[in-house]
Protein backbone atom coordinates (compact mmCIF):
# COMPACT_ATOMS: atom_id res chain seq x y z
CA UNK A 1 0.00 0.00 0.00
CA UNK A 2 2.95 2.05 1.04
CA UNK A 3 4.62 1.68 -2.34
CA UNK A 4 1.22 2.53 -4.17
CA UNK A 5 0.52 5.95 -1.65
CA UNK A 6 4.32 7.06 -2.87
CA UNK A 7 4.32 6.31 -6.43
CA UNK A 8 0.33 7.72 -6.77
CA UNK A 9 2.01 11.25 -5.84
CA UNK A 10 4.44 12.09 -8.74
CA UNK A 11 1.49 10.88 -10.86
CA UNK A 12 -0.73 13.76 -9.61
CA UNK A 13 2.06 16.65 -10.25
CA UNK A 14 2.35 16.11 -13.85
CA UNK A 15 -0.75 15.53 -14.84
CA UNK A 16 -1.10 19.30 -13.88
CA UNK A 17 1.49 20.30 -16.38
CA UNK A 18 -0.15 17.46 -18.99
CA UNK A 19 -3.46 19.48 -18.54
CA UNK A 20 -4.02 20.35 -22.25
CA UNK A 21 -4.04 24.18 -20.99
CA UNK A 22 -0.60 23.82 -19.86
CA UNK A 23 0.56 21.84 -22.77
CA UNK A 24 -0.26 24.95 -24.41
CA UNK A 25 1.41 27.68 -22.54
CA UNK A 26 4.44 25.13 -22.52
CA UNK A 27 4.59 24.63 -25.91
CA UNK A 28 4.11 28.26 -26.99
CA UNK A 29 7.29 29.54 -28.02
CA UNK A 30 8.06 26.24 -30.02
CA UNK A 31 8.56 27.43 -33.70
CA UNK A 32 5.59 26.41 -35.78
CA UNK A 33 6.09 24.88 -39.36
CA UNK A 34 4.21 28.38 -41.35
CA UNK A 35 7.24 30.46 -39.13
CA UNK A 36 9.94 29.32 -42.02
CA UNK A 37 7.56 30.53 -44.71
CA UNK A 38 8.77 34.44 -44.55
CA UNK A 39 12.28 33.65 -44.64
CA UNK A 40 11.34 31.11 -47.63
CA UNK A 41 9.78 33.60 -49.38
CA UNK A 42 12.17 36.55 -48.57
CA UNK A 43 14.92 33.78 -50.06
CA UNK A 44 12.82 33.47 -52.95
CA UNK A 45 12.44 37.24 -53.61
CA UNK A 46 16.21 37.28 -53.99
CA UNK A 47 16.31 34.89 -56.71
CA UNK A 48 13.30 35.51 -59.04
CA UNK A 49 13.13 39.29 -58.46
CA UNK A 50 16.83 40.75 -58.95
CA UNK A 51 15.92 43.79 -60.21
CA UNK A 52 13.57 44.60 -56.98
CA UNK A 53 15.91 43.88 -54.31
CA UNK A 54 16.53 47.35 -53.62
CA UNK A 55 12.46 47.66 -53.28
CA UNK A 56 12.81 44.41 -51.20
CA UNK A 57 15.79 46.05 -49.15
CA UNK A 58 12.98 49.07 -48.17
CA UNK A 59 10.56 46.20 -47.40
CA UNK A 60 12.97 44.51 -44.81
CA UNK A 61 14.10 47.87 -43.51
CA UNK A 62 10.28 48.81 -42.82
CA UNK A 63 9.59 45.33 -41.09
CA UNK A 64 11.86 45.85 -38.88
CA UNK A 65 10.78 49.08 -37.98
CA UNK A 66 7.18 47.60 -37.34
CA UNK A 67 8.87 45.11 -35.46
CA UNK A 68 9.85 46.95 -33.11
CA UNK A 69 6.43 49.44 -32.99
CA UNK A 70 5.23 45.66 -32.02
CA UNK A 71 6.89 45.39 -29.24
CA UNK A 72 6.26 48.71 -27.26
CA UNK A 73 2.70 49.30 -28.71
CA UNK A 74 1.65 45.83 -29.00
CA UNK A 75 3.02 43.96 -26.55
CA UNK A 76 3.54 46.43 -23.79
CA UNK A 77 0.55 48.90 -24.71
CA UNK A 78 2.80 51.91 -25.05
CA UNK A 79 0.87 54.48 -27.24
CA UNK A 80 3.39 56.10 -29.43
CA UNK A 81 3.06 58.61 -32.51
CA UNK A 82 7.18 59.45 -32.18
CA UNK A 83 9.08 56.28 -32.78
CA UNK A 84 10.46 57.45 -35.63
CA UNK A 85 12.65 59.52 -33.03
CA UNK A 86 14.53 56.32 -32.65
CA UNK A 87 14.68 55.30 -36.23
CA UNK A 88 15.60 58.94 -36.84
CA UNK A 89 18.18 58.52 -34.00
CA UNK A 90 19.67 55.45 -36.12
CA UNK A 91 20.04 57.00 -39.02
CA UNK A 92 21.58 60.47 -38.19
CA UNK A 93 24.09 57.89 -36.15
CA UNK A 94 25.27 55.95 -39.03
CA UNK A 95 24.87 59.24 -41.72
CA UNK A 96 27.14 61.37 -38.89
CA UNK A 97 29.35 58.76 -38.09
CA UNK A 98 29.82 58.12 -42.01
CA UNK A 99 29.54 61.72 -43.29
CA UNK A 100 32.18 63.23 -41.25
CA UNK A 101 34.70 59.89 -42.01
CA UNK A 102 34.46 59.38 -38.35
CA UNK A 103 33.57 55.42 -39.04
CA UNK A 104 31.74 53.43 -41.54
CA UNK A 105 32.18 49.65 -40.93
CA UNK A 106 28.70 48.81 -41.31
CA UNK A 107 28.15 46.15 -38.68
CA UNK A 108 29.61 48.43 -35.81
CA UNK A 109 27.94 51.47 -36.90
CA UNK A 110 24.44 49.82 -36.56
CA UNK A 111 25.80 48.88 -32.81
CA UNK A 112 26.51 52.34 -32.17
CA UNK A 113 22.78 53.46 -33.96
CA UNK A 114 21.10 50.74 -31.50
CA UNK A 115 22.99 52.40 -28.75
CA UNK A 116 22.23 56.23 -29.79
CA UNK A 117 18.78 55.38 -30.10
CA UNK A 118 18.73 53.17 -26.84
CA UNK A 119 20.32 56.39 -24.81
CA UNK A 120 17.39 58.39 -26.05
CA UNK A 121 14.93 55.61 -25.76
CA UNK A 122 16.04 55.06 -21.93
CA UNK A 123 16.20 58.93 -21.02
CA UNK A 124 12.66 59.87 -22.83
CA UNK A 125 11.31 56.80 -21.43
CA UNK A 126 12.14 57.63 -17.82
CA UNK A 127 9.91 60.95 -18.20
CA UNK A 128 6.96 60.00 -20.58
CA UNK A 129 6.28 56.42 -19.05
CA UNK A 130 5.16 58.26 -15.96
CA UNK A 131 1.84 58.89 -17.86
CA UNK A 132 -0.39 57.00 -20.36
CA UNK A 133 -2.69 57.37 -22.89
CA UNK A 134 -3.45 60.56 -25.09
CA UNK A 135 -0.85 62.44 -22.88
CA UNK A 136 1.81 60.14 -24.04
CA UNK A 137 0.94 59.80 -27.25
CA UNK A 138 1.24 64.11 -27.45
CA UNK A 139 4.55 63.30 -25.87
CA UNK A 140 6.16 60.84 -28.12
CA UNK A 141 5.07 62.82 -30.62
CA UNK A 142 6.64 65.73 -29.07
CA UNK A 143 9.90 64.21 -28.82
CA UNK A 144 10.00 63.36 -32.18
CA UNK A 145 9.61 66.72 -32.99
CA UNK A 146 12.33 68.11 -31.11
CA UNK A 147 14.67 65.62 -32.10
CA UNK A 148 13.48 66.45 -35.65
CA UNK A 149 14.09 70.33 -35.46
CA UNK A 150 17.27 69.41 -33.28
CA UNK A 151 18.44 67.78 -36.29
CA UNK A 152 17.51 70.94 -38.50
CA UNK A 153 19.15 73.47 -36.45
CA UNK A 154 22.11 71.58 -36.44
CA UNK A 155 22.75 72.42 -39.66
CA UNK A 156 26.72 72.77 -39.90
CA UNK A 157 26.27 68.98 -38.63
CA UNK A 158 23.44 67.28 -40.00
CA UNK A 159 22.82 69.61 -43.00
CA UNK A 160 20.23 70.68 -41.93
CA UNK A 161 17.05 70.34 -44.45
CA UNK A 162 19.56 68.92 -47.26
CA UNK A 163 20.71 66.40 -45.02
CA UNK A 164 23.89 64.17 -45.40
CA UNK A 165 24.60 62.92 -49.27
CA UNK A 166 26.56 60.01 -50.83
CA UNK A 167 27.38 58.29 -47.25
CA UNK A 168 30.66 56.32 -48.01
CA UNK A 169 29.86 53.26 -46.07
CA UNK A 170 32.93 50.84 -45.73
CA UNK A 171 32.57 46.91 -47.33
CA UNK A 172 30.04 44.18 -45.16
CA UNK A 173 32.75 41.71 -43.50
CA UNK A 174 35.34 43.95 -44.80
CA UNK A 175 34.65 41.93 -48.61
CA UNK A 176 31.47 42.60 -49.67
CA UNK A 177 30.84 45.97 -51.64
CA UNK A 178 28.35 48.21 -49.87
CA UNK A 179 26.27 51.09 -52.02
CA UNK A 180 23.22 51.19 -53.74
CA UNK A 181 24.53 49.74 -56.74
CA UNK A 182 24.98 46.50 -55.51
CA UNK A 183 21.64 45.66 -54.13
CA UNK A 184 22.12 42.28 -53.58
CA UNK A 185 25.00 42.82 -51.06
CA UNK A 186 22.34 45.27 -49.08
CA UNK A 187 19.35 43.29 -49.31
CA UNK A 188 20.99 39.72 -48.00
CA UNK A 189 22.60 42.15 -45.35
CA UNK A 190 19.65 43.46 -44.25
CA UNK A 191 17.47 40.15 -44.21
CA UNK A 192 20.21 38.54 -42.01
CA UNK A 193 20.60 42.02 -39.20
CA UNK A 194 16.40 41.12 -39.76
CA UNK A 195 16.14 37.87 -38.45
CA UNK A 196 18.86 38.32 -36.14
CA UNK A 197 16.66 41.10 -34.10
CA UNK A 198 13.52 39.01 -35.04
CA UNK A 199 15.05 35.76 -33.23
CA UNK A 200 15.79 38.28 -30.19
CA UNK A 201 12.41 39.80 -30.02
CA UNK A 202 10.48 36.65 -30.58
CA UNK A 203 12.72 35.49 -27.60
CA UNK A 204 11.66 38.47 -25.60
CA UNK A 205 7.92 37.97 -26.44
CA UNK A 206 7.62 34.71 -25.02
CA UNK A 207 9.37 35.03 -21.84
CA UNK A 208 8.28 35.60 -18.71
CA UNK A 209 9.07 39.28 -19.05
CA UNK A 210 7.10 39.43 -22.20
CA UNK A 211 4.28 38.08 -20.39
CA UNK A 212 4.57 40.63 -18.12
CA UNK A 213 4.43 43.17 -20.67
CA UNK A 214 1.34 41.61 -21.79
CA UNK A 215 0.31 41.57 -18.19
CA UNK A 216 0.51 45.65 -17.88
CA UNK A 217 -0.75 45.91 -21.48
CA UNK A 218 -3.82 43.91 -20.48
CA UNK A 219 -4.31 45.87 -16.81
CA UNK A 220 -1.59 47.92 -15.67
CA UNK A 221 -3.41 48.75 -11.95
CA UNK A 222 -3.38 45.12 -11.88
CA UNK A 223 -0.15 44.37 -12.18
CA UNK A 224 1.26 47.19 -9.34
CA UNK A 225 -1.25 45.07 -7.41
CA UNK A 226 1.02 41.58 -7.86
CA UNK A 227 4.11 43.59 -7.51
CA UNK A 228 5.29 44.58 -11.01
CA UNK A 229 8.18 47.20 -10.87
CA UNK A 230 5.68 48.55 -14.05
CA UNK A 231 7.56 51.41 -14.96
CA UNK A 232 11.09 49.89 -14.72
CA UNK A 233 9.33 46.88 -17.06
CA UNK A 234 7.62 49.50 -19.56
CA UNK A 235 11.37 51.38 -19.67
CA UNK A 236 12.87 48.60 -20.30
CA UNK A 237 10.91 47.89 -23.18
CA UNK A 238 10.79 50.90 -24.67
CA UNK A 239 14.62 50.96 -24.58
CA UNK A 240 14.99 47.92 -26.01
CA UNK A 241 12.40 48.85 -29.10
CA UNK A 242 14.02 52.35 -29.16
CA UNK A 243 17.46 50.68 -30.15
CA UNK A 244 16.00 47.97 -32.46
CA UNK A 245 14.42 51.02 -34.17
CA UNK A 246 17.38 52.67 -34.23
CA UNK A 247 19.05 49.37 -36.37
CA UNK A 248 16.48 50.02 -38.80
CA UNK A 249 16.90 53.36 -38.92
CA UNK A 250 20.95 52.71 -39.29
CA UNK A 251 19.91 50.08 -42.01
CA UNK A 252 18.05 52.85 -44.27
CA UNK A 253 20.69 54.82 -43.91
CA UNK A 254 23.10 52.82 -45.12
CA UNK A 255 21.31 51.55 -48.00
CA UNK A 256 19.98 54.62 -49.34
CA UNK A 257 23.33 55.68 -48.69
CA UNK A 258 21.64 59.10 -47.59
CA UNK A 259 20.42 60.59 -44.29
CA UNK A 260 17.62 63.57 -44.39
CA UNK A 261 14.83 65.26 -42.04
CA UNK A 262 12.37 62.61 -43.15
CA UNK A 263 13.60 59.71 -41.27
CA UNK A 264 12.28 62.03 -38.16
CA UNK A 265 9.37 62.68 -39.70
CA UNK A 266 5.68 62.09 -38.55
CA UNK A 267 4.56 61.00 -41.93
CA UNK A 268 7.22 57.38 -40.99
CA UNK A 269 6.18 57.43 -37.98
CA UNK A 270 2.48 57.36 -39.02
CA UNK A 271 3.54 54.52 -41.83
CA UNK A 272 4.47 52.61 -39.59
CA UNK A 273 1.80 52.68 -37.11
CA UNK A 274 -0.57 51.82 -39.68
CA UNK A 275 1.88 48.95 -41.23
CA UNK A 276 1.37 47.35 -37.90
CA UNK A 277 -2.77 47.97 -37.35
CA UNK A 278 -2.90 46.69 -40.78
CA UNK A 279 -0.81 43.95 -40.39
CA UNK A 280 -2.02 42.94 -36.25
CA UNK A 281 0.00 44.04 -33.54
CA UNK A 282 0.71 42.59 -31.06
CA UNK A 283 1.07 38.75 -32.63
CA UNK A 284 5.08 38.98 -34.20
CA UNK A 285 4.15 38.47 -37.85
CA UNK A 286 1.60 41.69 -38.31
CA UNK A 287 4.78 43.48 -39.11
CA UNK A 288 5.63 41.20 -42.39
CA UNK A 289 2.06 41.00 -43.76
CA UNK A 290 1.49 45.12 -42.70
CA UNK A 291 4.66 46.11 -44.24
CA UNK A 292 3.98 43.38 -47.51
CA UNK A 293 0.60 44.73 -47.72
CA UNK A 294 1.45 48.42 -47.30
CA UNK A 295 4.61 48.38 -49.21
CA UNK A 296 2.98 46.69 -52.51
CA UNK A 297 0.59 48.69 -52.01
CA UNK A 298 2.07 51.85 -52.30
CA UNK A 299 4.57 50.27 -54.99
CA UNK A 300 2.00 49.17 -57.69
CA UNK A 301 -1.13 50.95 -56.89
CA UNK A 302 0.97 54.26 -57.32
CA UNK A 303 2.03 52.83 -61.07
CA UNK A 304 -1.51 52.63 -62.11
CA UNK A 305 -3.31 55.59 -60.22
CA UNK A 306 -0.58 57.78 -59.35
CA UNK A 307 -2.20 60.31 -58.38
CA UNK A 308 -4.68 58.48 -56.33
CA UNK A 309 -3.08 55.37 -54.80
CA UNK A 310 -3.46 57.33 -50.78
CA UNK A 311 -7.31 56.48 -51.56
CA UNK A 312 -7.44 53.47 -51.93
CA UNK A 313 -4.92 52.86 -49.13
CA UNK A 314 -7.14 55.18 -47.02
CA UNK A 315 -9.99 52.42 -48.17
CA UNK A 316 -8.17 49.57 -47.24
CA UNK A 317 -7.67 50.98 -43.66
CA UNK A 318 -11.33 52.12 -42.92
CA UNK A 319 -11.94 48.42 -44.22
CA UNK A 320 -9.64 46.97 -41.64
CA UNK A 321 -10.82 49.14 -39.04
CA UNK A 322 -14.41 48.39 -39.62
CA UNK A 323 -13.67 44.45 -39.93
CA UNK A 324 -10.72 43.53 -39.27
CA UNK A 325 -9.85 45.26 -35.58
CA UNK A 326 -6.62 42.76 -35.86
CA UNK A 327 -5.79 43.07 -38.92
CA UNK A 328 -4.84 40.98 -41.97
CA UNK A 329 -3.64 38.46 -39.45
CA UNK A 330 -6.57 38.83 -36.89
CA UNK A 331 -8.59 38.07 -39.56
CA UNK A 332 -6.72 34.94 -40.68
CA UNK A 333 -6.99 33.47 -37.10
CA UNK A 334 -11.03 34.81 -36.50
CA UNK A 335 -11.25 32.79 -40.45
CA UNK A 336 -9.28 29.30 -39.28
CA UNK A 337 -11.19 29.12 -36.06
CA UNK A 338 -14.41 29.11 -37.75
CA UNK A 339 -13.43 27.03 -40.34
CA UNK A 340 -12.40 24.42 -37.39
CA UNK A 341 -15.20 24.96 -35.71
CA UNK A 342 -17.33 24.13 -38.92
CA UNK A 343 -14.78 21.07 -38.99
CA UNK A 344 -15.24 20.16 -35.44
CA UNK A 345 -19.09 20.61 -35.71
CA UNK A 346 -19.38 18.66 -38.44
CA UNK B 1 -0.86 34.44 21.86
CA UNK B 2 -1.16 34.30 18.07
CA UNK B 3 1.64 36.39 15.73
CA UNK B 4 -0.19 39.80 14.76
CA UNK B 5 0.48 40.13 11.17
CA UNK B 6 -0.89 43.11 10.20
CA UNK B 7 -1.82 46.78 12.55
CA UNK B 8 -2.61 50.09 11.98
CA UNK B 9 -1.96 52.91 14.41
CA UNK B 10 -4.01 56.15 14.36
CA UNK B 11 -4.09 55.34 10.45
CA UNK B 12 -6.04 58.04 9.13
CA UNK B 13 -7.03 59.99 5.72
CA UNK B 14 -8.50 63.02 4.81
CA UNK B 15 -9.87 64.06 1.52
CA UNK B 16 -9.83 67.66 1.93
CA UNK B 17 -12.68 68.29 4.69
CA UNK B 18 -13.82 65.23 4.68
CA UNK B 19 -12.18 62.53 7.61
CA UNK B 20 -12.66 59.51 4.96
CA UNK B 21 -10.76 57.49 7.66
CA UNK B 22 -10.25 58.40 11.07
CA UNK B 23 -7.30 57.14 13.74
CA UNK B 24 -8.32 53.56 13.55
CA UNK B 25 -6.16 51.45 15.69
CA UNK B 26 -6.28 47.75 13.90
CA UNK B 27 -4.94 44.28 14.01
CA UNK B 28 -5.07 41.55 12.39
CA UNK B 29 -3.69 38.22 13.52
CA UNK B 30 -2.64 34.82 11.80
CA UNK B 31 -5.78 32.87 10.55
CA UNK B 32 -7.79 35.67 11.31
CA UNK B 33 -11.31 35.69 9.42
CA UNK B 34 -12.17 39.26 10.18
CA UNK B 35 -15.07 41.12 8.28
CA UNK B 36 -15.11 44.67 7.81
CA UNK B 37 -18.64 45.62 7.45
CA UNK B 38 -20.41 49.61 7.27
CA UNK B 39 -22.84 51.18 5.09
CA UNK B 40 -22.34 52.71 2.15
CA UNK B 41 -19.29 55.80 2.36
CA UNK B 42 -18.18 54.82 5.78
CA UNK B 43 -14.48 54.53 3.77
CA UNK B 44 -13.81 50.47 4.03
CA UNK B 45 -12.17 50.43 0.74
CA UNK B 46 -10.07 53.59 1.64
CA UNK B 47 -9.02 52.01 4.73
CA UNK B 48 -7.90 48.62 2.43
CA UNK B 49 -6.64 51.28 0.11
CA UNK B 50 -4.53 52.83 3.18
CA UNK B 51 -3.48 49.15 3.90
CA UNK B 52 -2.64 48.20 0.56
CA UNK B 53 -0.41 51.83 -0.03
CA UNK B 54 -2.79 52.95 -2.97
CA UNK B 55 -3.20 55.79 -1.01
CA UNK B 56 -0.61 57.41 1.37
CA UNK B 57 -2.39 58.18 4.92
CA UNK B 58 -2.62 61.72 6.22
CA UNK B 59 -1.35 60.30 9.36
CA UNK B 60 -0.76 57.25 11.76
CA UNK B 61 1.50 54.42 10.18
CA UNK B 62 0.90 51.04 8.83
CA UNK B 63 2.84 47.85 10.53
CA UNK B 64 3.35 44.68 8.34
CA UNK B 65 4.53 41.27 10.89
CA UNK B 66 6.12 44.15 12.87
CA UNK B 67 7.56 46.31 10.62
CA UNK B 68 6.64 49.81 9.54
CA UNK B 69 5.35 49.65 6.17
CA UNK B 70 3.76 53.16 6.07
CA UNK B 71 6.42 54.55 3.41
CA UNK B 72 6.36 51.53 1.07
CA UNK B 73 4.99 51.19 -2.15
CA UNK B 74 2.54 49.21 -3.27
CA UNK B 75 5.03 46.48 -5.08
CA UNK B 76 7.42 46.63 -2.13
CA UNK B 77 3.92 45.74 -0.01
CA UNK B 78 3.20 42.62 -1.97
CA UNK B 79 6.78 41.21 -1.67
CA UNK B 80 6.71 41.93 2.06
CA UNK B 81 3.11 39.34 1.93
CA UNK B 82 0.33 41.56 1.69
CA UNK B 83 -2.10 40.97 -1.32
CA UNK B 84 -5.42 42.25 -2.30
CA UNK B 85 -8.45 41.49 -4.51
CA UNK B 86 -10.89 44.40 -6.13
CA UNK B 87 -14.12 45.24 -5.53
CA UNK B 88 -14.21 45.23 -9.52
CA UNK B 89 -12.48 42.99 -11.59
CA UNK B 90 -9.08 43.75 -12.73
CA UNK B 91 -7.95 41.03 -14.70
CA UNK B 92 -6.02 40.59 -17.92
CA UNK B 93 -8.93 40.43 -19.73
CA UNK B 94 -7.67 39.08 -23.13
CA UNK B 95 -5.31 36.27 -21.23
CA UNK B 96 -5.85 33.11 -20.44
CA UNK B 97 -7.08 32.27 -16.60
CA UNK B 98 -4.02 30.43 -16.72
CA UNK B 99 -1.66 33.23 -17.76
CA UNK B 100 -3.46 35.39 -15.53
CA UNK B 101 -2.59 33.42 -12.35
CA UNK B 102 1.33 32.28 -13.83
CA UNK B 103 1.84 36.37 -14.21
CA UNK B 104 0.99 36.86 -10.62
CA UNK B 105 3.17 33.39 -9.71
CA UNK B 106 5.95 34.55 -11.90
CA UNK B 107 6.19 37.73 -10.22
CA UNK B 108 6.15 36.01 -6.71
CA UNK B 109 8.87 33.94 -7.54
CA UNK B 110 11.33 36.55 -9.68
CA UNK B 111 10.88 35.00 -13.09
CA UNK B 112 9.22 37.92 -14.84
CA UNK B 113 12.14 39.77 -15.14
CA UNK B 114 14.02 37.30 -17.26
CA UNK B 115 13.86 37.30 -20.70
CA UNK B 116 16.06 34.81 -22.64
CA UNK B 117 14.17 31.91 -22.07
CA UNK B 118 10.52 31.18 -22.70
CA UNK B 119 7.94 30.92 -19.77
CA UNK B 120 6.89 27.48 -21.17
CA UNK B 121 10.07 26.43 -19.88
CA UNK B 122 9.53 27.31 -16.39
CA UNK B 123 7.38 23.93 -15.79
CA UNK B 124 7.26 25.23 -11.93
CA UNK B 125 5.38 28.37 -12.11
CA UNK B 126 2.98 26.38 -14.95
CA UNK B 127 2.68 24.09 -12.61
CA UNK B 128 1.93 26.01 -9.15
CA UNK B 129 -0.12 28.53 -11.29
CA UNK B 130 -2.48 24.95 -12.05
CA UNK B 131 -2.56 23.67 -8.70
CA UNK B 132 -3.55 27.11 -7.69
CA UNK B 133 -6.78 26.22 -10.18
CA UNK B 134 -7.20 23.50 -8.91
CA UNK B 135 -7.98 24.49 -5.73
CA UNK B 136 -10.65 27.15 -6.80
CA UNK B 137 -11.86 24.87 -9.45
CA UNK B 138 -11.18 26.36 -12.52
CA UNK B 139 -8.94 23.65 -13.83
CA UNK B 140 -11.74 23.17 -16.69
CA UNK B 141 -11.49 26.91 -17.64
CA UNK B 142 -7.72 27.16 -17.34
CA UNK B 143 -7.36 27.15 -21.58
CA UNK B 144 -10.42 30.01 -21.68
CA UNK B 145 -10.07 33.56 -21.97
CA UNK B 146 -11.17 35.72 -18.76
CA UNK B 147 -13.08 37.83 -20.50
CA UNK B 148 -15.22 35.02 -21.53
CA UNK B 149 -16.37 33.93 -18.44
CA UNK B 150 -19.01 34.40 -16.31
CA UNK B 151 -19.01 36.62 -13.97
CA UNK B 152 -18.81 34.21 -10.74
CA UNK B 153 -16.04 32.59 -12.08
CA UNK B 154 -13.94 36.02 -13.10
CA UNK B 155 -14.35 36.47 -9.13
CA UNK B 156 -12.50 33.52 -8.71
CA UNK B 157 -9.65 34.34 -10.71
CA UNK B 158 -9.46 37.81 -8.91
CA UNK B 159 -8.97 35.60 -5.96
CA UNK B 160 -6.79 33.28 -7.68
CA UNK B 161 -4.34 36.04 -8.64
CA UNK B 162 -3.96 37.35 -5.07
CA UNK B 163 -3.45 34.12 -3.85
CA UNK B 164 -0.87 33.13 -6.35
CA UNK B 165 1.20 35.97 -4.52
CA UNK B 166 1.36 33.48 -1.37
CA UNK B 167 0.76 36.03 0.91
CA UNK B 168 1.07 36.84 4.56
CA UNK B 169 -2.30 39.08 5.05
CA UNK B 170 -5.27 38.73 2.09
CA UNK B 171 -7.58 41.58 1.67
CA UNK B 172 -10.77 41.07 0.21
CA UNK B 173 -12.53 43.87 -1.19
CA UNK B 174 -16.36 42.51 -1.69
CA UNK B 175 -15.19 39.24 -3.14
CA UNK B 176 -18.97 38.56 -4.16
CA UNK B 177 -19.83 41.92 -5.07
CA UNK B 178 -22.11 41.95 -8.58
CA UNK B 179 -22.21 37.92 -8.60
CA UNK B 180 -25.87 36.42 -8.82
CA UNK B 181 -26.61 34.93 -5.56
CA UNK B 182 -27.54 31.29 -7.41
CA UNK B 183 -23.35 31.54 -7.86
CA UNK B 184 -22.12 33.16 -4.97
CA UNK B 185 -21.79 29.79 -3.06
CA UNK B 186 -18.76 29.27 -5.67
CA UNK B 187 -17.08 32.71 -4.28
CA UNK B 188 -18.01 31.10 -0.50
CA UNK B 189 -16.67 28.00 -0.94
CA UNK B 190 -13.75 29.43 -2.54
CA UNK B 191 -12.87 31.97 0.69
CA UNK B 192 -13.28 29.01 3.15
CA UNK B 193 -10.96 26.51 1.53
CA UNK B 194 -8.12 29.60 2.08
CA UNK B 195 -4.74 28.53 4.05
CA UNK B 196 -5.55 28.18 8.02
CA UNK B 197 -2.64 30.49 8.83
CA UNK B 198 -3.42 33.24 6.18
CA UNK B 199 -4.91 36.73 7.90
CA UNK B 200 -7.80 37.19 6.05
CA UNK B 201 -9.79 40.87 6.37
CA UNK B 202 -12.94 40.69 4.06
CA UNK B 203 -14.78 43.76 3.13
CA UNK B 204 -18.41 42.50 2.90
CA UNK B 205 -22.54 43.59 2.57
CA UNK B 206 -23.87 40.71 2.60
CA UNK B 207 -24.68 39.43 5.95
CA UNK B 208 -24.95 35.61 4.71
CA UNK B 209 -21.70 36.19 3.76
CA UNK B 210 -19.85 37.62 6.94
CA UNK B 211 -21.95 35.56 9.24
CA UNK B 212 -20.93 32.30 7.53
CA UNK B 213 -17.27 33.34 7.27
CA UNK B 214 -16.05 35.05 9.84
CA UNK B 215 -14.70 35.04 13.12
CA UNK B 216 -14.67 38.64 14.18
CA UNK B 217 -16.79 41.79 12.78
CA UNK B 218 -15.32 45.39 12.82
CA UNK B 219 -18.20 47.79 12.10
CA UNK B 220 -17.10 51.11 10.48
CA UNK B 221 -19.60 54.44 10.30
CA UNK B 222 -18.34 57.69 9.07
CA UNK B 223 -14.40 56.82 8.69
CA UNK B 224 -13.86 54.90 12.38
CA UNK B 225 -14.44 51.59 13.96
CA UNK B 226 -18.12 51.98 15.76
CA UNK B 227 -18.26 48.54 17.11
CA UNK B 228 -16.07 44.74 17.32
CA UNK B 229 -16.93 41.60 18.29
CA UNK B 230 -17.70 38.27 17.45
CA UNK B 231 -20.71 38.31 14.70
CA UNK B 232 -23.27 37.29 17.46
CA UNK B 233 -22.03 39.88 19.32
CA UNK B 234 -22.35 42.37 16.57
CA UNK B 235 -25.93 41.41 15.52
CA UNK B 236 -26.77 42.18 18.49
CA UNK B 237 -25.73 45.14 19.12
CA UNK B 238 -28.47 47.34 19.47
CA UNK B 239 -26.76 50.22 18.24
CA UNK B 240 -25.07 48.68 15.13
CA UNK B 241 -28.76 47.45 14.58
CA UNK B 242 -29.60 51.17 14.62
CA UNK B 243 -27.06 52.19 11.56
CA UNK B 244 -27.81 49.62 9.84
CA UNK B 245 -31.90 49.91 10.00
CA UNK B 246 -31.30 53.82 9.52
CA UNK B 247 -29.31 52.65 6.61
CA UNK B 248 -32.16 50.99 4.97
CA UNK B 249 -34.89 53.40 6.31
CA UNK B 250 -32.46 56.20 3.97
CA UNK B 251 -32.30 53.64 0.98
Amino acid sequence: MNGAGSAAVPAVTTSLIDHPSARVLIRRHRLRWWEGLPWIVATGFYFAFPDYLAFGTQLLVSILFALSLDLALGYAGIITLGHAAFFGTGAYAVGLLAFHGIWAEPITSLLIAAAAAAAVGFGSGLVLLRTKGLTLLMLTLCTMALLQEAANMAHDYTGGFDGLPSLDIAPVLGKFEFNPLYADTQYLYTLALLLVCFVFIRTVVYSPFGESLTGIRENMLRMQAVGSPVRRRLVICYTISAAIAGIAGGLWAQTNAYVNLSVLDLDRAATVLIILILGGYGRLYGAFVGAVAYMALEHFVARIYPTAWQLELGLLLVLVALFARNGILGLGEALCRRYRAEHAGS
Amino acid sequence: MTEIRLETRTLSRYFGALMAVQAIDFKLAAGARHALIGPNGAGKTTFINLLAGVLLPSRGRVLLKGHDITDKSQAERVKLGLARTFQINRLFRGLTVLENVCISVAERVGAASSMIYPLGRRTDVIEESMHLLGMLKLTADAGRRVSELPYGRQRLVEIAIAIGLKPQVLLLDEPAAGVPSAESHIILDAIERLPEQLAVLIIEHDMDVVFRFAKRVTVMVSGALFAEGTPREIEANPQVRAVYLGQAAHD
